[in-house]
């Protein structure tokens, strides 16, 4: 499983890109090989504040369904809206497949997030 | 009698090859105070038994078949073609579970697969789900895909001509949502839409009318959709799939859901149930949709064929985040209805649904003409109406029991007049039917006046 | 010969013209159609429905019937499902005139054999399940849960205890639990099971608390393992105030040998399309009574039966009661058959059923133990898990291992569920020794072609209509209608 250094990890398999203010979020390939072949992605509309730890989005695969929770607190800024009509991205190249952009209000909250190392070793790798 | 088919002695047998002493070892595990052999329960009965006991129980009443009905208000006395019995019979279509195998259930996919379309093509609606219970829980799964759609707000808003145990269901249904339901009233027997635009604020998810409503009117949709979508509210339409060879088709006058009670495709009044709830919608909202969908996809070697879909909405995946927890479905009522709209198709879906409207307009024009009668809602109809009767409905109805007629639902049990009686009509009721019926309320009618005119001395 | 061929869609075979079923007009002095229904009203296309001749509609649903497997047909030992043969005169029955026919507002003195025989099934089910009470309105078993959780949080609430918001489900129940917990209101709480596959009672005490509503439990649970400690888990969830609640989709195990109410059960469901072969119509429709004690009758659904002098009729009256659940009365088609079918066994028939089924799942899971691992080692009660691990080292997928039995004529079991990789098997009390040692056979010679044949099995089916459906594709490209 591909776990790239430079990026930021949740517990719940969610990788963190920090661009200035934003946070990009994607999920781990941890993840989507959990999930299998992902069908269906449904994103926050821009603008909806949201709050660390709480689910912000939805992801299906043929035989699973997991929300996406959000990593760090503040707006939407951006979602990638060519996602939902290619889900089969998400598998194929989970790191490049951001979601969503986090505006953060509180950067601090970025310390809680766990680096490649500890990420790779809860799961298992 | 049961209908085990190893013996005894091939059971004693397996048990030993199993590994156990005896059938007490394998249920070890229960404990021994908890068990209670020797039910208090009749005596089991051979088949020739069994049949003469619940043939005898069968014979205690009087279905609408064997006297002349005019009943209806949500469930209709309709002529049901020969080849459905049969062909829903079939083992392989009755016998068979939730299609979760593909490749062995291709049979009942394809059947849903059709019964999806044509429930779109009955409605006009984009996508249509497997179908549901009935037509009550079928309103009120459409009414938490619209709290689900519309996050933010949570009013729903219905006509206070919805069928009342329609209202009910929806009540008792989403009892543990955060939501609101508040009705709004009517005006003669129909849609007000003066009433309907007051109470679509900005806290509407959605706004639930029926057509034709319970008391048998044909309402203005359109009209009520245009007031729904200004307030930013869905629109749900409770339909009978049955007028839709006939009424304006909830797709044609904008609807973003349609729902409603399936029983008159060809599904047996049998006392209330099992009946077919069923429901189309526009097509961004198939995510949000209760219950199952099949897809139409491809074999690994190219060849097309069905599969069920879009499974992770549902309850097995999803568990207590799911949209809905329904699971078993009404698969063997929703074959019966494809193979119904098959049997018609487009001509003779168009004959029945004509033949109510005229009958029935016929049946309430005829009854408006006796003495004492008349009708309490005037104004466009398909096979039901609302009469004002000169007695207590409930009265009508039995002096007509007497006759071996059943002459309607007297609404005082629904909170209506006591002089109101809804009546139906539909195909299998014949001109010498209603003549007869007309014969019998003017029976009462003669006896009511007979007897005001005695008081009037 | 090979009659299984996949059909056409039935749009595709429409021609224009083509009749099957045709109506009279309705003639001498019907009110013309403009004056019946007005223009506006009308639609303004005709709903594209297919045109054809009956026995072309015959063959169409007839051969479509021949691509499915189902009871009548084949072996089908789905797990947790209960496939049991449907006794066919139990249809006969449903579809007498004086109970097909019958309307479900007609006077109640014109259905008196209707309401005796549900006043009858209600005693019966009590008399079966150890309760006071039953409804018969629940249309299947979800919902049989969604209303008994609805009693369950009104009783709760008159007592001034509508605090109490947590439902208790064990992580190995059926999705159902949390899913209809969650629609009556409540927060679901997980309890996890131990490696035995039994409810970690431990686990269970430190859970329960002064914010416990009920404990959603089957028993035997999804594993096929009685919860000997039902007893124990009993006094924890009443001791903390909460209630006990019996999911009765296992109950085929249970019948004539052990009811929920005498374990502690307030509040039980039933599955009338499981252990009372009412037939499962390829989805439905089913029924799921909700039985409680008598403390809780107050709060069932609306109509309840009471007898008048005599006569039964239906009381809408009820003021504390959790209000209606569906329209009409219940799925009474689905009722008279399962009424039909306890009146076939009676006290003994019962006892022969649970007793052969589970000699029928012990023996089976004796004949398969050797190559696919026992999930719960020890006696079963009607169903069993295992795990093939054999197989699973060599890369195939338990889907694989489904797919393959449907080659040899078996329907699956249940897949990876109550834990993952595994076959959950209930072969039922109406199987011969014969097909269980088939069926077996089967699972046998899969093992073998795992390691001899891996492609054979990774690519099932072979031999059935269509091969291997594309379901990723299904649900990326969305195909619902022609």
């Amino acid at each position: 499983m591909k776990v790239p250094d430079h990026l930021k990890y949740t517990a719940t398999h969610e990788w963190v890109r920090i661009e200035g203010d934003l946070a990009a979020v994607g999920i781990t390939d941890h993840a989507q090989a959990e999930l299998t072949d992902i069908v269906y992605l449904e994103l926050p509309a821009p603008g909806k504040q949201v709050t660390a730890k709480s689910p912000v989005a939805a992801i299906e695969s043929v035989k699973a369904a997991s929300d996406i929770y959000a990593p760090v607190s503040g707006e939407i800024a951006e979602v990638n809206a060519a996602l939902p009509g290619d889900p089969g991205a998400v598998n194929a190249r989970p790191y490049e497949s951001w979601m969503f952009k986090i505006r953060m209000s509180d950067p601090g909250e970025l310390a809680a997030l766990q680096d490649a190392d500890a990420y790779r070793k809860s799961i298992g790798g | 009698m049961d209908y085990v088919p190893n013996t005894d002695a091939e059971l004693e047998a397996m048990l030993r090859e199993a590994g156990a002493a005896s059938y007490d070892d394998l249920i070890a595990a229960v404990p021994e105070g908890l068990r209670r052999p020797g039910l208090q329960l009749p005596p089991p009965l051979s088949e020739l038994e069994l049949s003469r006991e619940i043939a005898a129980l069968a014979h205690r009443n009087t279905p609408p078949g064997q006297a002349l009905s005019f009943l209806g208000a949500g469930a209709y006395e309709h002529f049901i073609p020969s080849a459905i019995d049969h062909l829903a019979s079939r083992g392989e279509f009755y016998t068979a579970y939730t299609p979760y195998q593909a490749e062995a259930s291709q049979g009942t996919l394809q059947v849903i697969y059709e019964f999806q379309t044509l429930m779109c093509a009955l409605t006009g609606m984009e996508v249509s789900n497997a179908s549901l219970y009935d037509g009550a829980t079928a309103v009120a799964e459409a009414a938490s895909l619209a709290l689900s759609a519309r996050p933010g707000r949570r009013a729903l808003l219905v006509a206070d001509t919805v069928h009342p145990e329609y209202l009910q269901v929806l009540r008792t249904q989403l009892s543990g949502w955060d939501c609101e339901i508040r009705t709004f009233p009517s005006a003669s027997g129909a849609l007000d839409p003066e009433a309907l635009a007051r109470a679509a604020d900005g806290s509407a998810a959605a706004v639930i009318c029926q057509n034709p409503n319970f008391l048998g009117r044909i309402e203005d949709m359109a009209r009520a959709r245009e007031i729904t979508h200004a307030a930013g509210a869905l629109f749900i339409a409770a339909v009978n799939p049955l007028s839709l060879g006939l009424l304006m088709a909830p797709g044609e006058y904008g609807a973003d859901i349609a729902v409603g009670e399936g029983q008159p495709l060809g599904i047996p009044l049998s006392f209330g149930g099992p009946y077919l709830g069923f429901m189309t919608a526009r097509k961004d909202l198939v995510h949000k949709m209760p219950g199952r969908l099949v897809g139409r996809t491809l074999d690994s070697c190219g060849a097309p064929g069905f599969c069920l879909t879009l499974q992770a909405r549902e309850q097995h995946i999803r568990r207590e985040k799911a949209t809905s927890n329904i699971c078993t479905n009404q698969g063997l009522m929703a074959l019966r209805a494809c193979i119904y709209l098959c049997l018609l198709g487009r001509q003779g879906l168009r004959e029945v649904a004509e033949y109510c409207a005229r009958a029935a307009r016929f049946a309430a024009d005829s009854i408006a003409q006796l003495p004492g009668f008349s009708l309490a809602h005037p104004g466009p109809i398909f096979n039901e109406f609302v009469v004002a009767c000169p007695v207590a409905a409930e009265r009508v109805c039995a002096e007509l029991e007497d006759q071996g007629i059943y002459a309607g639902l007297p609404l005082h049990g629904c909170g209506g007049p006591p002089h109101h009686l809804l009546v139906c009509v539909t195909e299998t009721k014949s001109r010498p039917d209603i003549d007869r019926y007309l014969k019998a309320l003017a029976g009462v009618s003669h006896r009511a006046m007979g007897r005001q005119v005695g008081i009037d001395k | 010969m090979e009659l299984l061929e996949p059909q056409p869609l039935i749009f595709e075979k429409s021609r224009p013209g083509a009749r099957a079923a045709r109506f009279p007009a309705f003639a001498d002095g019907g009110a013309d159609l403009d004056a019946a229904v007005p223009a506006q009203f009308r639609r303004r296309e005709a709903a594209g429905l297919p045109e054809l001749s009956e026995i072309e509609v015959v063959r169409h649903f007839t051969r479509l019937s021949q691509l499915n497997f189902s009871v009548d047909t084949h072996f089908y030992p789905l797990g947790s499902c209960t496939m049991k043969y449907n006794p066919k005169v139990n249809d006969r029955m449903a579809a007498l005139p004086g109970f097909a026919a019958m309307h479900p507002y007609q006077p109640a003195a014109t259905a008196q054999g209707a309401l005796e025989l549900l006043d009858d099934l209600e005693h019966l089910l009590c008399e079966i399940c150890g309760m006071d009470r039953f409804s018969l309105q629940p249309a299947a078993g979800a919902h049989g849960e969604f209303t008994g959780l609805l009693v369950i949080r009104a009783h709760l609430k008159s007592k001034g205890e509508g605090h109490r918001n947590k439902v208790l489900v064990p992580d190995s129940a059926h999705g159902t639990n949390p899913s209809s917990a969650r629609q009556a209101g409540f927060d679901v709480v997980t309890v996890p099971s131990l490696p035995s596959g039994q409810v970690d009672v431990a686990a269970l005490e430190r859970l329960a608390g002064p914010d416990t509503a009920a404990l959603m439990l089957t028993n035997p649970n999804t594993l096929g393992v009685f919860e000997s400690r039902i007893g124990d888990m009993a006094a924890i969830i009443h001791r903390a105030g909460g209630l006990l609640y019996y999911d009765g989709a296992n109950m085929n195990a249970l019948l004539g040998l052990a009811r929920p109410g005498d374990m502690g059960f307030d509040v039980v469901h039933l599955n009338l399309h499981k252990s009372f072969s009412t037939p499962h119509g390829g989805g439905g429709p089913g029924a799921g009574p909700v039985g409680v004690k008598a403390f809780l009758d107050p709060y069932l659904p609306v109509p309840r039966l009471r007898r008048v002098e005599g006569a039964l009729a239906w009381d809408h009256d009820r003021p504390q009661s959790v209000g209606r659940v569906r329209s009409f009365a219940g799925n009474f088609g689905i009722l008279v058959r399962a009424y039909t079918y306890i009146r076939a066994h009676g006290a003994e028939g019962m006892e022969r059923n649970s007793r052969a089924a589970i000699i029928n799942a012990n023996y089976l899971k004796a004949k398969v133990r050797a190559r696919y691992r026992e999930a719960a080692p020890g006696p079963c009660m009607h169903e069993f898990v295992v795990v093939p691990d054999e197989a699973i080292a060599r890369g195939i997928k338990v889907a694989d291992i489904a797919k393959r039995l449907l080659d040899f004529g078996f329907h699956s079991p249940t897949l990876s569920w109550p834990i993952r990789n595994c076959l959950m098997i209930e072969p039922t009390e109406t199987e011969s020794r014969e097909t269980l040692d088939r069926f077996a056979d089967a699972l046998t010679r899969i093992a073998d072609e795992a390691a001899s044949d891996p492609e054979k099995v990774r690519s099932a089916p072979h031999r059935l209509p269509v091969r291997r459906m594309d379901e990723v594709a299904a649900a990326r490209n969305l195909d619902l209608r022609a």
